[in-house]
């Protein structure tokens, strides 16, 4: 057999990494916005698109998605074609994938801003963005497993593995968690309602940090660490059982996010205990990272990108440490809702991801046009001051997320909390929240030496577009026999038949299971709890718009210094009406899930058009454009009757003339309201609906409140 | 909570099919050299004409 020549693309690969440069620094310029807006609101200029609630989903997204979601596939497309020796399947798909891919993230850069979201975290994007990007997601799929059944290499190296893992699960889990009926085209509810919601929430939630966060970039680890340092992993038997052991474990542990809710307690252990086991694959995965350095040490000091991805791992091994801990119940008693849970999730982005990605991008560049690296000198700058950037983040969360935690939890000798008024427990951490704003400048300005950096090395270069290599072709394993029948040649498609049998089972699972989940007949019925009016239902429609989820939790847990300070700890029963659950995740304002009744309309009317105006000192965003913005009332009986067919009792009168009933409504507020000194509202102004959703909070089963 | 189950199956169903991808993995010989492929991964076998840049 004579060897095989073929080319290398090097062009997707240069693509996705342009890509990753260009939205990563925007990524993080939005990052350092929403940061400077939690003491410094001013900030958002009293634009609706540049508000908090809606800026933290563009920069959770596009951290993810556009920064280390264009990073994974440069890696991908990249290592792939040399471990499996062939070029990518084709260029096509590859360039689809490509456009797709910029496209979606277009898209997600208009909608978000604009307040059209489906409110689930990391799951955002309404239903048509949600379609393409599970197209683009199968155009990968096809050009990467087309690749590996044209490969020249009979053995998949570990890291062609953690890509299969990567693309199986994070298919299901984004079909699953976005399953969502239509109202609009900007506009759709999840099928799930309440508890069940919140856990197809969370179970996306922790895999989507676990297979799209972890194990892509493991993969890129186990390629460029050993290629940087030119020597093997430590051990190559290690990275095969770090592999099968991590997905095998991780798939489980997405319970911890919802420790001391409504989750049967069963479920909330199963979570904790697999998670507690995760410690043990992934301490071998950073463990045998750091040991493929062994005896190259004295290289580490004078390579910046060496030094990336040290501090990459040891960030993996925190955050991987840290983690399992948090789903102890005590210490998540603690640290949940507070800003302890951003400290530990940007150890591992901006640790972990980023520092993995700078790496990479320093070492691959150059190569790929055949130049070296403009200066090492400006990328070991880069590594300090983006080290020194996750320092000052994560720091200062760390003690605002426990002194806070604390102050709520203190009581006075004669049983009352020592801080009953919330404001006060903001206004205590205000000055981590600018030493994090700091961090997180010292890491964007890391990523514009990066930029400097790129741009002189790609100026002083030439890129090599086809890259010539050359193997000798695989050997036939099999040969065809005379009258075989056609299941033997499927057998011997193992990862085919793998990936269609996993899509033929998963549709027939969810065809059979889907239509008995629409009520839940184990969730406790509560004779009290009834479907929202119109009018709450559009107000709640503007909660999710305006993403005051961000910010505000709407579940209160057993605990005397909760039940305390927002009343009654919250019932599963009391969200089974509620497409979707809007528990959030964060406490930067308090609970409002007992807020019904609390003050009276005014309150909400001057608190809404300025939250100083009631509460000096507060850090919420003005919204005065609720004041003047008109209701859309037109499009109520078709939002009813969607809620209808998700299995919420309305009447199909009520669906009918869910209009009047709502204009209805909304008159006896507005009168209300108009009695008072100074205040001019019309029925049909947002806030009215708004209002009309806030005062429901949590009065069903709390009459007297 | 019936949605438990719903999430019960399909992590069953992942697992399973992880499961299966090990089995053919380790049937196919996949694990049989745990040297070679680290070793292998470092080489990036240029074509002959090309062979000059390192
Ligand atoms: C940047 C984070 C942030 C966002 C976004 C936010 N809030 Fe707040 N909210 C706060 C903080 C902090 C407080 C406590 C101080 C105060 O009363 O203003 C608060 C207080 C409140 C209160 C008073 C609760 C009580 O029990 O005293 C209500 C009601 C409220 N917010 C509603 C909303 C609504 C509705 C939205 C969305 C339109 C929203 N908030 C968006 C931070 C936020």
């Amino acid at each position: 057999m004579e060897k095989e020549l073929f080319k290398y693309d090097n062009v997707t690969t240069r693509n996705f990494l342009v890509a990753t440069i260009i939205w990563g620094v925007i990524a993080f310029l939005v990052g350092v916005t929403a940061a400077i807006q939690l003491f410094y609101p001013d900030l958002n200029l009293d634009l609706p698109w540049l508000t908090f609630g809606r800026l933290r989903a563009l920069h959770t997204n596009g951290a993810i998605f556009a920064f280390v979601g264009n990073a994974i596939f440069a890696g991908v497309y990249h290592s792939m074609q040399r471990l499996l020796k062939t070029r990518m399947a084709s260029d096509l798909l590859s360039n689809i994938h490509f456009w797709g891919w910029q496209l979606i993230i277009v898209s997600a850069v208009i909608t978000l801003p604009l307040g059209i979201t489906s409110s689930k975290e990391y799951a955002e994007l309404e239903w048509p963005i949600d379609i393409a990007i599970t197209l683009v997601w199968v155009v990968f799929g096809i050009n990467m497993f087309w690749t590996i059944l044209k490969r020249r290499e009979r053995h998949l190296y570990v890291a062609i593995w953690f890509y299969i893992a990567t693309f199986v699960t994070v298919a299901v889990l984004h079909i699953v968690n976005n399953l969502e009926l239509p109202v609009s085209m900007t506009k759709s509810y999840s099928i799930f309602a309440g508890v069940q919601d919140a856990l197809v929430q969370w179970w996306y939630g922790h895999n989507a940090v676990a297979f799209f966060l972890t194990t892509p970039v493991l993969g890129l680890m186990y390629y460029f660490l050993p290629k940087a340092a030119e020597r093997p992993v430590y051990s190559y038997r290690l990275s095969i059982i770090h592999f099968w052991a991590l997905i095998f474990i991780y798939i489980w542990a997405g319970p911890h996010h919802l420790l001391y809710t409504a989750l049967p307690d069963w479920a909330q252990s199963l979570g904790t205990v697999f998670s507690i086991m995760l410690i043990f694959p992934s301490w071998g995965g950073m463990i045998n990272g750091l040991l493929t350095l062994r005896g190259a040490w004295d290289r580490v000091r004078d390579s910046a990108v060496l030094k990336f991805f040290v501090v990459a791992v040891s960030a993996y091994g925190m955050a991987t440490l840290e983690g399992p801990l948090l789903s102890l119940k005590n210490l998540n008693a603690i640290a949940h809702y507070t800003d302890w849970i951003p400290a530990h999730v940007h150890i591992g982005t901006l640790g972990w991801n980023g520092f993995l990605i700078f790496g990479m991008i320093y070492w691959l560049l150059p190569r790929l046009y055949q130049t070296s690296l403009y200066s090492e000198k400006l990328a070991n700058w880069h590594f300090f001051i983006g080290t020194l950037g996750i320092i000052f983040w994560a720091l200062p969360m760390y003690v605002s997320g426990f002194t806070q935690s604390m102050m709520w939890k203190q009581f006075n000798p004669d049983g009352t909390l020592l801080y009953h008024n919330f404001l006060d427990t903001v206004t205590q951490i205000i000055p981590m929240y600018i030493l994090r704003a700091i961090g997180g400048t010292l890491y964007l300005t890391g990523a514009i030496l990066l930029v400097v950096n790129v741009w002189r090395t790609v100026k002083s270069g030439t890129l090599l577009r086809e890259e010539e290599a050359s193997a000798m072709p695989l050997a036939p394993k099999y040969q065809k026999e005379k009258g075989e029948y056609w299941h033997r040649w499927i057998e011997r498609r193992p990862v085919t038949l793998l990936l269609w049998s996993t899509v033929v089972i998963l549709i027939g699972g969810a065809v059979e299971i889907i239509p008995t989940l629409k009520i839940d007949s184990n969730v406790p019925k509560l004779e009290a709890v009834k479907p929202y009016t119109p009018l709450e239902l559009a107000g709640r429609d503007l909660y999710i718009r305006e993403g005051c989820n961000a910010c505000h939790s709407q579940m209160i847990r057993p605990f005397r210094s909760e039940t305390k300070r927002y009343g009654e700890y919250s019932k599963a029963g009391e969200f089974v009406y509620d497409h979707p659950f809007l528990w959030g995740s964060k406490r930067t304002g308090p609970d409002l899930h007992r807020l019904g009744g609390k003050y009276g309309d005014l309150w909400h009317y001057n608190h809404m058009m300025d939250p100083t105006r009631t509460s000096p000192g507060s850090i919420m965003p003005r919204y005065p454009w609720l004041l003047t913005n008109e209701l859309d009332f037109e499009i109520l009986p078709k939002k009813l009757s969607a809620m209808q067919t998700l299995g919420v009792p309305y009447t199909d009168d009520e669906v009918e003339t869910a209009k009047e009933l709502a204009l209805a409504q909304a008159t006896r507020i507005s009168d209300g309201l108009n009695q008072e000194e100074n205040v001019e509202t019309l029925p049909s102004d947002e806030i009215i609906a708004l209002i009309a959703y806030l005062q429901r909070l949590g009065t069903d089963i709390n009459p007297n409140k | 909570m019936g949605i438990i189950y719903l999430l019960l199956f399909f992590s069953l169903i992942i697992a399973a099919a992880f499961l299966w991808a090990f089995l053919w993995s380790n049937s196919d010989g996949q694990f049989d050299d745990v040297e070679g492929p680290a070793m292998r991964m470092l080489r990036d076998e240029k074509s002959p004409k090309s062979s000059t840049n390192s």
